[in-house]
Protein backbone atom coordinates (compact mmCIF):
# COMPACT_ATOMS: atom_id res chain seq x y z
CA UNK A 1 0.00 0.00 0.00
CA UNK A 2 0.92 3.68 -0.66
CA UNK A 3 -0.65 6.71 -0.62
CA UNK A 4 -2.59 7.46 -3.67
CA UNK A 5 -2.99 10.96 -5.12
CA UNK A 6 -5.45 11.43 -8.09
CA UNK A 7 -4.80 14.36 -10.42
CA UNK A 8 -6.52 15.15 -13.81
CA UNK A 9 -4.94 13.41 -16.80
CA UNK A 10 -4.69 15.90 -19.24
CA UNK A 11 -5.26 19.89 -20.41
CA UNK A 12 -4.70 22.85 -18.46
CA UNK A 13 -6.15 21.17 -15.12
CA UNK A 14 -3.40 18.45 -14.97
CA UNK A 15 -0.39 21.21 -16.17
CA UNK A 16 -1.72 24.07 -13.18
CA UNK A 17 -2.08 20.66 -10.80
CA UNK A 18 1.47 19.93 -11.58
CA UNK A 19 2.48 23.83 -11.17
CA UNK A 20 0.59 23.81 -7.89
CA UNK A 21 3.00 21.18 -6.76
CA UNK A 22 5.93 22.06 -8.32
CA UNK A 23 5.75 25.44 -5.96
CA UNK A 24 5.78 23.31 -3.11
CA UNK A 25 9.16 20.86 -3.95
CA UNK A 26 7.00 18.02 -5.08
CA UNK A 27 7.22 16.99 -8.98
CA UNK A 28 4.17 15.40 -10.46
CA UNK A 29 5.03 13.87 -13.56
CA UNK A 30 3.69 11.87 -16.51
CA UNK A 31 5.78 8.93 -17.43
CA UNK A 32 6.28 6.04 -20.33
CA UNK A 33 4.92 7.83 -23.46
CA UNK A 34 2.23 10.86 -23.88
CA UNK A 35 -0.57 8.49 -24.32
CA UNK A 36 0.13 6.39 -21.27
CA UNK A 37 -1.46 7.18 -17.93
CA UNK A 38 1.11 6.43 -15.55
CA UNK A 39 2.97 8.85 -13.45
CA UNK A 40 5.66 9.47 -10.94
CA UNK A 41 6.29 11.50 -8.13
CA UNK A 42 9.67 13.15 -6.23
CA UNK A 43 10.24 15.06 -3.61
CA UNK A 44 8.64 12.92 -0.69
CA UNK A 45 8.38 9.50 -0.21
CA UNK A 46 5.22 7.08 -0.23
CA UNK A 47 3.30 8.88 -2.57
CA UNK A 48 1.94 7.23 -6.25
CA UNK A 49 0.23 9.30 -8.59
CA UNK A 50 -2.79 8.32 -9.92
CA UNK A 51 -4.00 10.47 -13.50
CA UNK A 52 -7.77 10.21 -13.55
CA UNK A 53 -10.50 12.14 -15.53
CA UNK A 54 -11.32 15.14 -13.46
CA UNK A 55 -14.89 13.40 -13.57
CA UNK A 56 -13.99 10.03 -12.12
CA UNK A 57 -12.07 11.58 -9.21
CA UNK A 58 -15.30 12.19 -6.80
CA UNK A 59 -16.05 8.52 -7.20
CA UNK A 60 -12.65 7.15 -6.85
CA UNK A 61 -12.40 9.49 -3.32
CA UNK A 62 -15.82 8.33 -2.28
CA UNK A 63 -15.00 4.62 -2.64
CA UNK A 64 -11.31 5.30 -0.71
CA UNK A 65 -9.30 3.91 -3.64
CA UNK A 66 -7.40 7.09 -3.72
CA UNK A 67 -6.16 9.35 -0.84
CA UNK A 68 -6.05 12.47 -2.14
CA UNK A 69 -7.21 13.88 -5.30
CA UNK A 70 -7.98 17.38 -7.08
CA UNK A 71 -10.59 17.88 -8.98
CA UNK A 72 -13.30 20.65 -9.20
CA UNK A 73 -15.79 21.44 -6.01
CA UNK A 74 -18.77 21.34 -9.04
CA UNK A 75 -17.62 17.74 -9.83
CA UNK A 76 -17.88 16.75 -5.89
CA UNK A 77 -21.10 18.51 -5.01
CA UNK A 78 -22.86 16.76 -8.30
CA UNK A 79 -21.50 13.38 -8.28
CA UNK A 80 -21.93 12.56 -4.34
CA UNK A 81 -24.70 12.35 -2.39
CA UNK A 82 -23.45 13.64 1.25
CA UNK A 83 -20.38 14.46 -0.47
CA UNK A 84 -18.97 15.98 3.03
CA UNK A 85 -19.05 12.72 4.60
CA UNK A 86 -17.08 11.60 2.09
CA UNK A 87 -14.09 13.59 1.47
CA UNK A 88 -12.95 16.84 3.63
CA UNK A 89 -11.30 20.03 1.33
CA UNK A 90 -7.70 20.17 1.91
CA UNK A 91 -6.77 23.35 0.21
CA UNK A 92 -8.39 25.54 -2.77
CA UNK A 93 -5.29 25.68 -5.06
CA UNK A 94 -6.25 29.22 -6.96
CA UNK A 95 -6.64 28.02 -10.52
CA UNK A 96 -9.64 26.33 -12.59
CA UNK A 97 -12.21 28.92 -11.39
CA UNK A 98 -15.66 28.43 -12.76
CA UNK A 99 -18.95 29.47 -11.53
CA UNK A 100 -22.19 27.30 -12.36
CA UNK A 101 -24.84 29.78 -13.85
CA UNK A 102 -28.08 29.92 -15.09
CA UNK A 103 -28.19 31.97 -18.48
CA UNK A 104 -30.78 32.47 -20.30
CA UNK A 105 -31.62 34.60 -24.31
CA UNK A 106 -30.16 37.76 -24.17
CA UNK A 107 -33.44 38.67 -25.86
CA UNK A 108 -35.51 38.05 -22.60
CA UNK A 109 -34.98 41.42 -21.77
CA UNK A 110 -37.57 40.96 -18.62
CA UNK A 111 -35.82 38.20 -17.26
CA UNK A 112 -33.33 39.12 -14.87
CA UNK A 113 -34.18 37.28 -11.30
CA UNK A 114 -34.69 34.20 -10.47
CA UNK A 115 -37.72 35.51 -9.82
CA UNK A 116 -39.02 36.64 -13.48
CA UNK A 117 -37.48 32.81 -14.77
CA UNK A 118 -39.98 31.67 -12.93
CA UNK A 119 -43.08 33.81 -14.01
CA UNK A 120 -41.38 33.06 -17.75
CA UNK A 121 -41.55 29.69 -16.53
CA UNK A 122 -45.49 30.03 -15.78
CA UNK A 123 -46.34 31.85 -19.05
CA UNK A 124 -44.00 29.78 -21.12
CA UNK A 125 -46.23 26.69 -20.05
CA UNK A 126 -49.48 28.24 -20.63
CA UNK A 127 -48.87 29.48 -24.07
CA UNK A 128 -46.30 26.21 -25.24
CA UNK A 129 -48.26 23.47 -23.22
CA UNK A 130 -45.27 22.08 -21.55
CA UNK A 131 -42.76 23.16 -18.60
CA UNK A 132 -39.50 25.85 -20.09
CA UNK A 133 -36.34 23.57 -20.85
CA UNK A 134 -33.29 24.40 -19.17
CA UNK A 135 -30.37 22.42 -20.32
CA UNK A 136 -27.79 20.75 -18.27
CA UNK A 137 -25.56 18.87 -16.99
CA UNK A 138 -25.18 19.17 -13.33
CA UNK A 139 -28.69 17.91 -12.66
CA UNK A 140 -28.56 17.55 -8.64
CA UNK A 141 -27.15 21.33 -8.30
CA UNK A 142 -29.12 22.92 -10.32
CA UNK A 143 -32.52 21.19 -9.31
CA UNK A 144 -31.80 22.08 -5.63
CA UNK A 145 -30.88 25.74 -6.65
CA UNK A 146 -34.04 26.26 -8.37
CA UNK A 147 -36.22 24.72 -5.91
CA UNK A 148 -34.83 26.67 -3.07
CA UNK A 149 -35.16 30.03 -5.61
CA UNK A 150 -39.06 29.08 -5.75
CA UNK A 151 -38.74 28.08 -9.22
CA UNK A 152 -41.52 26.04 -10.66
CA UNK A 153 -42.78 25.09 -14.34
CA UNK A 154 -39.47 24.26 -15.15
CA UNK A 155 -37.71 20.88 -16.76
CA UNK A 156 -34.15 20.06 -16.57
CA UNK A 157 -33.10 18.35 -20.05
CA UNK A 158 -29.50 16.56 -20.08
CA UNK A 159 -26.77 18.09 -22.11
CA UNK A 160 -23.10 16.82 -21.77
CA UNK A 161 -21.69 19.52 -24.13
CA UNK A 162 -22.16 22.43 -26.34
CA UNK A 163 -24.54 23.55 -23.75
CA UNK A 164 -24.74 26.64 -24.97
CA UNK A 165 -25.99 25.94 -28.45
CA UNK A 166 -28.87 24.57 -27.22
CA UNK A 167 -31.64 27.25 -27.40
CA UNK A 168 -30.84 28.20 -30.49
CA UNK A 169 -31.11 24.94 -31.93
CA UNK A 170 -34.44 24.80 -29.84
CA UNK A 171 -34.10 21.87 -27.34
CA UNK A 172 -34.12 23.98 -24.61
CA UNK A 173 -34.98 28.03 -23.06
CA UNK A 174 -32.07 28.32 -20.93
CA UNK A 175 -29.21 26.75 -19.65
CA UNK A 176 -27.43 26.03 -16.42
CA UNK A 177 -23.63 26.00 -16.94
CA UNK A 178 -20.10 26.21 -16.03
CA UNK A 179 -18.49 28.88 -17.07
CA UNK A 180 -15.16 30.93 -16.30
CA UNK A 181 -15.33 34.46 -18.49
CA UNK A 182 -18.59 33.93 -20.22
CA UNK A 183 -17.74 35.06 -24.10
CA UNK A 184 -18.86 31.59 -25.01
CA UNK A 185 -22.19 32.60 -23.49
CA UNK A 186 -22.07 35.88 -25.36
CA UNK A 187 -21.30 34.59 -28.21
CA UNK A 188 -24.47 32.29 -28.43
CA UNK A 189 -26.98 35.49 -27.38
CA UNK A 190 -26.80 34.05 -23.72
CA UNK A 191 -26.97 36.36 -20.92
CA UNK A 192 -26.10 35.18 -16.98
CA UNK A 193 -29.10 35.92 -14.51
CA UNK A 194 -28.21 38.54 -12.11
CA UNK A 195 -27.85 36.03 -8.80
CA UNK A 196 -25.70 34.43 -6.97
CA UNK A 197 -24.45 31.72 -8.96
CA UNK A 198 -25.62 28.03 -8.33
CA UNK A 199 -21.67 26.86 -7.12
CA UNK A 200 -18.63 28.71 -7.38
CA UNK A 201 -16.03 25.98 -8.41
CA UNK A 202 -12.26 25.79 -8.11
CA UNK A 203 -9.55 23.09 -8.57
CA UNK A 204 -9.45 22.11 -5.18
CA UNK A 205 -7.27 19.23 -3.40
CA UNK A 206 -9.72 16.79 -1.44
CA UNK A 207 -9.00 13.81 0.94
CA UNK A 208 -11.16 10.64 1.24
CA UNK A 209 -12.80 9.78 4.91
CA UNK A 210 -13.00 6.51 3.52
CA UNK A 211 -9.43 5.62 1.86
CA UNK A 212 -7.71 3.13 4.67
CA UNK A 213 -4.36 4.10 5.96
CA UNK A 214 -1.98 2.38 8.00
CA UNK A 215 0.90 3.69 10.01
CA UNK A 216 3.37 4.12 6.50
CA UNK A 217 0.61 6.05 4.93
CA UNK A 218 -0.09 8.38 7.71
CA UNK A 219 3.43 9.13 7.85
CA UNK A 220 3.75 9.48 4.04
CA UNK A 221 0.73 11.60 4.31
CA UNK A 222 2.07 14.09 7.08
CA UNK A 223 4.98 14.55 5.13
CA UNK A 224 3.41 15.63 2.02
CA UNK A 225 1.03 18.02 4.34
CA UNK A 226 3.97 19.29 5.57
CA UNK A 227 5.87 20.09 2.21
CA UNK A 228 2.57 21.63 1.39
CA UNK A 229 2.50 23.77 4.44
CA UNK A 230 -0.82 22.24 5.02
CA UNK A 231 -2.42 22.20 8.91
CA UNK A 232 -5.07 19.31 8.24
CA UNK A 233 -7.56 18.37 10.86
CA UNK A 234 -7.86 15.31 12.15
CA UNK A 235 -4.47 13.82 10.19
CA UNK A 236 -3.92 11.17 11.88
CA UNK A 237 -7.53 10.15 12.79
CA UNK A 238 -9.59 7.77 10.79
CA UNK A 239 -13.25 9.21 10.52
CA UNK B 1 -37.98 -5.07 11.61
CA UNK B 2 -38.30 -8.30 8.93
CA UNK B 3 -40.41 -7.67 5.54
CA UNK B 4 -42.76 -10.71 7.20
CA UNK B 5 -44.05 -8.26 9.51
CA UNK B 6 -44.54 -5.57 7.85
CA UNK B 7 -46.36 -7.11 5.10
CA UNK B 8 -48.74 -9.07 7.79
CA UNK B 9 -49.70 -5.75 9.37
CA UNK B 10 -50.52 -3.87 6.03
CA UNK B 11 -52.74 -7.24 5.74
CA UNK B 12 -54.42 -6.24 8.52
CA UNK B 13 -54.89 -2.39 7.44
CA UNK B 14 -55.74 -3.24 4.11
CA UNK B 15 -58.58 -5.84 5.58
CA UNK B 16 -59.69 -2.60 7.69
CA UNK B 17 -60.22 -0.91 5.05
CA UNK B 18 -62.08 -3.67 2.81
CA UNK B 19 -64.59 -4.07 5.87
CA UNK B 20 -65.00 -0.46 5.94
CA UNK B 21 -66.12 -0.61 1.90
CA UNK B 22 -63.15 -0.35 0.44
CA UNK B 23 -62.69 -2.56 -2.86
CA UNK B 24 -59.09 -3.85 -3.48
CA UNK B 25 -56.96 -2.04 -6.73
CA UNK B 26 -53.71 -2.86 -7.60
CA UNK B 27 -52.01 -0.75 -9.72
CA UNK B 28 -48.81 -1.48 -11.37
CA UNK B 29 -45.06 -0.30 -10.38
CA UNK B 30 -43.98 1.53 -13.68
CA UNK B 31 -46.43 4.22 -14.04
CA UNK B 32 -45.67 6.50 -17.18
CA UNK B 33 -43.34 9.36 -15.98
CA UNK B 34 -45.13 12.26 -17.26
CA UNK B 35 -48.12 12.41 -15.19
CA UNK B 36 -45.94 12.88 -11.94
CA UNK B 37 -43.63 15.50 -13.71
CA UNK B 38 -46.62 17.49 -14.77
CA UNK B 39 -48.05 17.27 -11.86
CA UNK B 40 -44.99 18.06 -9.13
CA UNK B 41 -42.41 19.18 -11.44
CA UNK B 42 -39.10 18.45 -11.66
CA UNK B 43 -38.92 18.51 -7.98
CA UNK B 44 -39.85 14.93 -8.34
CA UNK B 45 -37.31 13.77 -9.94
CA UNK B 46 -35.36 13.99 -6.47
CA UNK B 47 -37.71 12.06 -4.58
CA UNK B 48 -38.83 9.32 -7.34
CA UNK B 49 -36.88 6.92 -9.77
CA UNK B 50 -37.17 7.44 -13.14
CA UNK B 51 -36.31 5.03 -15.85
CA UNK B 52 -35.95 4.64 -19.57
CA UNK B 53 -37.97 2.43 -21.76
CA UNK B 54 -36.96 2.10 -25.57
CA UNK B 55 -41.14 2.32 -26.19
CA UNK B 56 -42.99 3.93 -23.72
CA UNK B 57 -40.65 6.73 -22.86
CA UNK B 58 -39.71 7.58 -19.40
CA UNK B 59 -41.27 5.64 -16.63
CA UNK B 60 -40.89 5.89 -12.92
CA UNK B 61 -41.39 3.32 -10.36
CA UNK B 62 -44.78 4.94 -8.35
CA UNK B 63 -44.11 7.14 -5.56
CA UNK B 64 -47.57 7.12 -4.48
CA UNK B 65 -50.72 5.33 -5.24
CA UNK B 66 -52.89 8.19 -5.44
CA UNK B 67 -52.10 9.21 -8.82
CA UNK B 68 -52.23 6.09 -11.12
CA UNK B 69 -55.44 5.34 -8.75
CA UNK B 70 -57.41 8.48 -9.30
CA UNK B 71 -56.44 8.03 -12.98
CA UNK B 72 -57.97 4.59 -12.66
CA UNK B 73 -60.98 5.95 -11.35
CA UNK B 74 -61.39 8.77 -13.68
CA UNK B 75 -61.39 6.66 -16.71
CA UNK B 76 -63.64 4.78 -15.30
CA UNK B 77 -66.11 7.45 -15.69
CA UNK B 78 -65.77 9.11 -11.68
CA UNK B 79 -68.37 7.12 -10.46
CA UNK B 80 -69.18 6.93 -5.96
CA UNK B 81 -66.35 4.31 -4.72
CA UNK B 82 -64.21 3.54 -2.46
CA UNK B 83 -60.80 2.31 -2.77
CA UNK B 84 -58.13 0.09 -0.81
CA UNK B 85 -54.79 -1.16 -1.72
CA UNK B 86 -51.48 -2.55 -0.35
CA UNK B 87 -48.16 -2.21 -1.81
CA UNK B 88 -44.68 -1.11 -2.19
CA UNK B 89 -43.69 2.73 -3.04
CA UNK B 90 -40.21 4.05 -3.97
CA UNK B 91 -38.49 6.84 -3.06
CA UNK B 92 -34.90 8.09 -3.84
CA UNK B 93 -33.36 9.96 -0.97
CA UNK B 94 -31.05 11.84 -1.84
CA UNK B 95 -30.50 14.07 1.16
CA UNK B 96 -31.18 11.78 3.34
CA UNK B 97 -29.73 7.90 2.27
CA UNK B 98 -30.54 6.43 5.97
CA UNK B 99 -34.76 6.84 5.18
CA UNK B 100 -36.39 3.84 3.74
CA UNK B 101 -35.85 3.89 0.01
CA UNK B 102 -38.51 1.40 -0.74
CA UNK B 103 -41.24 0.74 1.56
CA UNK B 104 -44.95 -0.42 2.26
CA UNK B 105 -48.52 1.71 1.90
CA UNK B 106 -51.65 0.98 2.78
CA UNK B 107 -55.08 3.54 1.46
CA UNK B 108 -58.24 4.21 1.17
CA UNK B 109 -59.43 6.26 -0.71
CA UNK B 110 -63.39 7.64 -0.76
CA UNK B 111 -64.70 9.50 -4.06
CA UNK B 112 -67.93 10.62 -3.09
CA UNK B 113 -69.52 14.23 -3.51
CA UNK B 114 -72.66 13.74 -1.73
CA UNK B 115 -71.51 15.17 1.88
CA UNK B 116 -67.38 15.74 1.87
CA UNK B 117 -67.55 16.46 5.54
CA UNK B 118 -68.73 13.53 5.81
CA UNK B 119 -66.43 11.54 3.88
CA UNK B 120 -63.34 13.87 5.65
CA UNK B 121 -64.86 12.47 8.91
CA UNK B 122 -65.07 8.65 7.29
CA UNK B 123 -61.42 8.74 6.10
CA UNK B 124 -59.98 10.27 9.72
CA UNK B 125 -62.19 8.22 12.25
CA UNK B 126 -61.18 5.26 10.19
CA UNK B 127 -57.53 5.88 10.45
CA UNK B 128 -57.49 7.08 14.17
CA UNK B 129 -59.46 3.66 14.71
CA UNK B 130 -57.09 1.61 13.28
CA UNK B 131 -53.88 3.57 14.56
CA UNK B 132 -55.61 3.78 18.07
CA UNK B 133 -53.58 0.91 19.74
CA UNK B 134 -50.29 2.68 18.94
CA UNK B 135 -50.78 6.54 20.81
CA UNK B 136 -49.99 9.03 18.04
CA UNK B 137 -50.79 12.62 17.40
CA UNK B 138 -53.17 13.60 15.06
CA UNK B 139 -52.05 16.59 13.55
CA UNK B 140 -55.32 18.48 11.17
CA UNK B 141 -55.39 21.39 9.05
CA UNK B 142 -57.28 22.61 5.76
CA UNK B 143 -55.98 23.86 2.79
CA UNK B 144 -59.47 25.33 1.21
CA UNK B 145 -59.40 28.13 4.25
CA UNK B 146 -55.97 29.56 2.90
CA UNK B 147 -57.48 29.05 -0.66
CA UNK B 148 -60.16 31.19 -0.18
CA UNK B 149 -58.05 33.74 1.58
CA UNK B 150 -55.95 34.06 -1.09
CA UNK B 151 -58.72 33.93 -3.65
CA UNK B 152 -60.24 36.37 -1.78
CA UNK B 153 -57.77 39.06 -1.58
CA UNK B 154 -58.44 42.60 -2.66
CA UNK B 155 -55.88 42.55 -5.42
CA UNK B 156 -55.44 42.05 -9.52
CA UNK B 157 -56.13 38.33 -10.44
CA UNK B 158 -52.81 37.80 -12.24
CA UNK B 159 -51.34 38.40 -8.05
CA UNK B 160 -53.88 35.68 -6.73
CA UNK B 161 -52.61 33.51 -8.95
CA UNK B 162 -49.43 34.44 -8.85
CA UNK B 163 -50.02 33.50 -4.82
CA UNK B 164 -52.01 30.32 -5.51
CA UNK B 165 -49.60 28.58 -7.90
CA UNK B 166 -46.70 29.42 -4.73
CA UNK B 167 -49.50 28.62 -2.05
CA UNK B 168 -47.48 24.81 -1.75
CA UNK B 169 -43.85 26.70 -1.23
CA UNK B 170 -43.82 28.97 1.95
CA UNK B 171 -40.90 31.08 1.20
CA UNK B 172 -41.79 32.43 -2.42
CA UNK B 173 -45.38 32.76 -1.12
CA UNK B 174 -44.13 35.06 1.50
CA UNK B 175 -41.34 37.14 -0.94
CA UNK B 176 -44.36 37.37 -3.50
CA UNK B 177 -46.49 38.63 -0.34
CA UNK B 178 -43.79 41.30 0.26
CA UNK B 179 -43.49 42.32 -3.50
CA UNK B 180 -47.35 42.72 -3.74
CA UNK B 181 -47.32 44.91 -0.31
CA UNK B 182 -44.99 46.60 -1.45
CA UNK B 183 -42.79 46.01 1.46
CA UNK B 184 -39.88 44.37 -0.79
CA UNK B 185 -38.08 47.36 -3.15
CA UNK B 186 -38.64 46.62 -6.76
CA UNK B 187 -35.36 44.97 -8.21
CA UNK B 188 -33.17 47.97 -9.89
CA UNK B 189 -33.06 46.12 -13.18
CA UNK B 190 -37.46 45.76 -13.19
CA UNK B 191 -37.18 49.28 -12.39
CA UNK B 192 -35.18 50.30 -15.37
CA UNK B 193 -37.05 47.64 -17.54
CA UNK B 194 -40.64 49.78 -16.63
CA UNK B 195 -39.03 52.97 -16.93
CA UNK B 196 -36.90 52.02 -20.58
CA UNK B 197 -39.23 53.71 -23.45
CA UNK B 198 -38.47 50.65 -25.54
CA UNK B 199 -37.66 47.72 -23.79
CA UNK B 200 -36.35 45.49 -26.24
CA UNK B 201 -33.90 48.07 -27.87
CA UNK B 202 -30.64 46.28 -26.54
CA UNK B 203 -32.24 42.94 -27.15
CA UNK B 204 -30.25 41.82 -29.64
CA UNK B 205 -30.45 38.37 -32.21
CA UNK B 206 -33.92 36.74 -30.89
CA UNK B 207 -33.42 33.04 -30.26
CA UNK B 208 -34.69 29.98 -29.01
CA UNK B 209 -38.65 29.43 -28.83
CA UNK B 210 -40.01 32.10 -26.40
CA UNK B 211 -41.19 34.45 -28.95
CA UNK B 212 -40.88 38.02 -28.60
CA UNK B 213 -44.65 38.52 -28.25
CA UNK B 214 -43.72 36.70 -25.19
CA UNK B 215 -41.41 39.35 -23.96
CA UNK B 216 -43.75 42.01 -24.66
CA UNK B 217 -46.64 40.24 -23.45
CA UNK B 218 -44.97 39.74 -20.09
CA UNK B 219 -43.54 43.50 -20.20
CA UNK B 220 -47.35 44.75 -20.23
CA UNK B 221 -48.04 42.72 -17.57
CA UNK B 222 -45.44 44.13 -14.97
CA UNK B 223 -46.64 47.41 -16.54
CA UNK B 224 -49.86 46.64 -15.14
CA UNK B 225 -48.46 45.43 -11.86
CA UNK B 226 -46.59 48.45 -10.99
CA UNK B 227 -49.81 50.47 -11.96
CA UNK B 228 -51.82 48.41 -8.80
CA UNK B 229 -51.71 49.94 -6.06
CA UNK B 230 -49.81 47.55 -3.30
CA UNK B 231 -51.96 44.89 -1.43
CA UNK B 232 -53.06 46.89 1.79
CA UNK B 233 -51.19 46.13 5.19
CA UNK B 234 -54.47 45.08 5.98
CA UNK B 235 -55.00 42.44 3.62
CA UNK B 236 -51.65 41.10 4.60
CA UNK B 237 -52.70 41.03 8.41
CA UNK B 238 -55.65 39.09 7.42
CA UNK B 239 -53.52 35.98 5.36
CA UNK B 240 -50.57 36.12 8.18
CA UNK B 241 -54.27 36.17 11.08
CA UNK B 242 -55.30 32.82 8.90
CA UNK B 243 -51.39 31.15 8.71
CA UNK B 244 -51.35 31.80 12.37
CA UNK B 245 -54.28 29.94 13.51
CA UNK B 246 -53.47 26.87 15.43
CA UNK B 247 -55.01 25.32 18.30
CA UNK B 248 -57.92 22.96 18.73
CA UNK B 249 -60.42 22.57 16.54
CA UNK B 250 -62.87 24.14 18.52
CA UNK B 251 -60.91 27.21 19.32
CA UNK B 252 -59.40 27.29 15.83
CA UNK B 253 -63.15 27.39 14.59
CA UNK B 254 -64.37 30.72 17.04
CA UNK B 255 -60.73 32.19 16.02
CA UNK B 256 -61.72 31.37 12.01
CA UNK B 257 -65.17 32.61 12.56
CA UNK B 258 -63.59 35.99 13.90
CA UNK B 259 -61.41 36.26 10.73
CA UNK B 260 -64.25 35.61 8.66
CA UNK B 261 -65.97 39.21 9.76
CA UNK B 262 -63.51 40.74 8.08
CA UNK B 263 -62.27 38.41 5.39
CA UNK B 264 -65.99 36.87 3.98
CA UNK B 265 -64.76 35.23 1.34
CA UNK B 266 -62.78 32.22 3.80
CA UNK B 267 -66.69 31.66 5.47
CA UNK B 268 -67.94 29.24 3.05
CA UNK B 269 -64.56 27.30 3.92
CA UNK B 270 -64.59 27.96 7.44
CA UNK B 271 -68.46 26.57 7.22
CA UNK B 272 -67.15 23.24 5.99
CA UNK B 273 -64.58 23.12 8.82
CA UNK B 274 -67.16 23.28 11.28
CA UNK B 275 -69.66 20.85 9.43
CA UNK B 276 -66.60 17.85 9.66
CA UNK B 277 -65.86 18.81 12.99
CA UNK B 278 -69.64 17.95 13.70
CA UNK B 279 -69.49 14.93 11.25
CA UNK B 280 -66.04 13.99 13.27
CA UNK B 281 -67.92 14.25 16.61
CA UNK B 282 -70.61 12.18 15.75
CA UNK B 283 -67.75 9.44 15.12
CA UNK B 284 -66.31 9.60 18.11
CA UNK B 285 -63.57 11.90 16.98
CA UNK B 286 -62.84 13.97 20.28
CA UNK B 287 -62.76 17.34 18.61
CA UNK B 288 -62.17 18.94 21.37
CA UNK B 289 -58.72 17.74 22.10
CA UNK B 290 -57.90 17.38 17.93
CA UNK B 291 -55.26 19.77 17.14
CA UNK B 292 -55.64 22.19 13.91
CA UNK B 293 -53.37 23.75 11.95
CA UNK B 294 -54.43 26.21 9.12
CA UNK B 295 -50.97 25.90 7.53
CA UNK B 296 -50.76 22.24 8.00
CA UNK B 297 -50.00 20.79 4.41
CA UNK B 298 -48.02 23.63 2.96
CA UNK B 299 -44.99 22.27 2.37
CA UNK B 300 -46.11 18.43 1.40
CA UNK B 301 -47.37 17.07 -1.77
CA UNK B 302 -49.00 19.57 -4.09
CA UNK B 303 -52.40 18.23 -4.70
CA UNK B 304 -54.22 18.43 -1.31
CA UNK B 305 -56.85 21.13 -1.73
CA UNK B 306 -59.23 20.94 1.65
CA UNK B 307 -59.10 18.87 4.63
CA UNK B 308 -55.45 17.23 5.26
CA UNK B 309 -54.39 15.32 8.36
CA UNK B 310 -51.23 13.16 9.39
CA UNK B 311 -50.04 11.15 12.44
CA UNK B 312 -47.18 11.09 14.04
CA UNK B 313 -45.52 9.05 16.74
CA UNK B 314 -44.83 11.75 19.65
CA UNK B 315 -42.25 9.93 21.35
CA UNK B 316 -40.05 9.45 18.14
CA UNK B 317 -39.62 12.13 16.51
CA UNK B 318 -36.56 11.22 14.15
CA UNK B 319 -39.73 8.51 12.42
CA UNK B 320 -41.53 10.65 9.78
CA UNK B 321 -45.50 10.49 10.21
CA UNK B 322 -47.37 7.05 10.47
CA UNK B 323 -49.93 8.01 8.34
CA UNK B 324 -50.84 10.98 5.93
CA UNK B 325 -54.25 11.82 4.00
CA UNK B 326 -56.14 15.01 2.75
CA UNK B 327 -59.31 15.80 0.38
CA UNK B 328 -57.75 16.65 -3.78
CA UNK B 329 -60.75 17.74 -5.40
CA UNK B 330 -58.73 19.81 -8.12
CA UNK B 331 -56.87 16.39 -8.81
CA UNK B 332 -59.79 14.41 -9.87
CA UNK B 333 -60.55 17.55 -12.53
CA UNK B 334 -57.33 17.88 -13.46
CA UNK B 335 -56.65 13.64 -14.53
CA UNK B 336 -60.48 13.78 -15.11
CA UNK B 337 -60.58 14.76 -18.84
CA UNK B 338 -63.52 17.04 -18.31
CA UNK B 339 -65.01 15.26 -15.55
CA UNK B 340 -64.64 14.98 -11.62
CA UNK B 341 -65.80 13.72 -8.32
CA UNK B 342 -64.70 15.19 -5.13
CA UNK B 343 -62.31 13.10 -3.09
CA UNK B 344 -60.83 12.14 -0.07
CA UNK B 345 -58.00 9.59 1.37
CA UNK B 346 -54.84 8.79 3.17
CA UNK B 347 -52.17 6.27 3.26
CA UNK B 348 -50.67 4.64 6.44
CA UNK B 349 -46.71 3.26 6.49
CA UNK B 350 -46.47 -0.62 7.94
CA UNK B 351 -42.99 -0.02 8.06
CA UNK B 352 -42.64 2.72 10.57
CA UNK B 353 -45.17 1.14 12.32
CA UNK B 354 -43.04 -2.43 12.51
CA UNK B 355 -40.37 0.00 14.03
CA UNK B 356 -42.67 1.85 16.73
CA UNK B 357 -43.68 -2.01 17.74
CA UNK B 358 -40.04 -3.06 17.95
CA UNK B 359 -39.28 0.46 20.35
CA UNK B 360 -41.91 -0.43 23.06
Amino acid sequence: MSVKLGVPSKGRLMEKTFEWFAQHGITLSRTGSEREYAGAVTGVEGIELVLLSAGEIPRELAAGRIHLGVTGTDLIREKLVQWDQKVEEVRELGFGFADLIVAVPQAWVDVDTLDDLDAAAAAFRAEHGFRLRIATKYHRLTRDYLRYGGVADYQLVDSQGATEGTVKNLTAEAIADITSSGETLRANHLKILSEEPVLRSQATLFRSRTAPRNSDDQRALGALYDALGLHVRNRTADD
Amino acid sequence: MSIAAQRAVAERLRAAFEAAGGQPVECSILQPARVFLDLYGEDIRARAYVTQDPDRGEQMLRPDFTLPVVQMHMSHGAEIARYTYSGEVFRRQEDHPERASEYLQVGYEVFDGRDPAAADAEVFSLFSEVLKPYGLRAATGDMGILLAAVQGLETSERRRAALLRHIWRPKRFRALMDRFSGRAPVPPTRAALLAAEDPMAGAGTMIGLRSQEEIAARISALREDAAEPPLSAGQVALIDAVLAVRETCVFALEHLRDIAVDMPSIGTAVEQFSRRCDAMYQRGVDVQKLDFEAAYGRTSMEYYDGFVFGFYPEARPDLPPVATGGRYDALTQRLGDGASIPAVGGVIRPDILCSLEQGQ
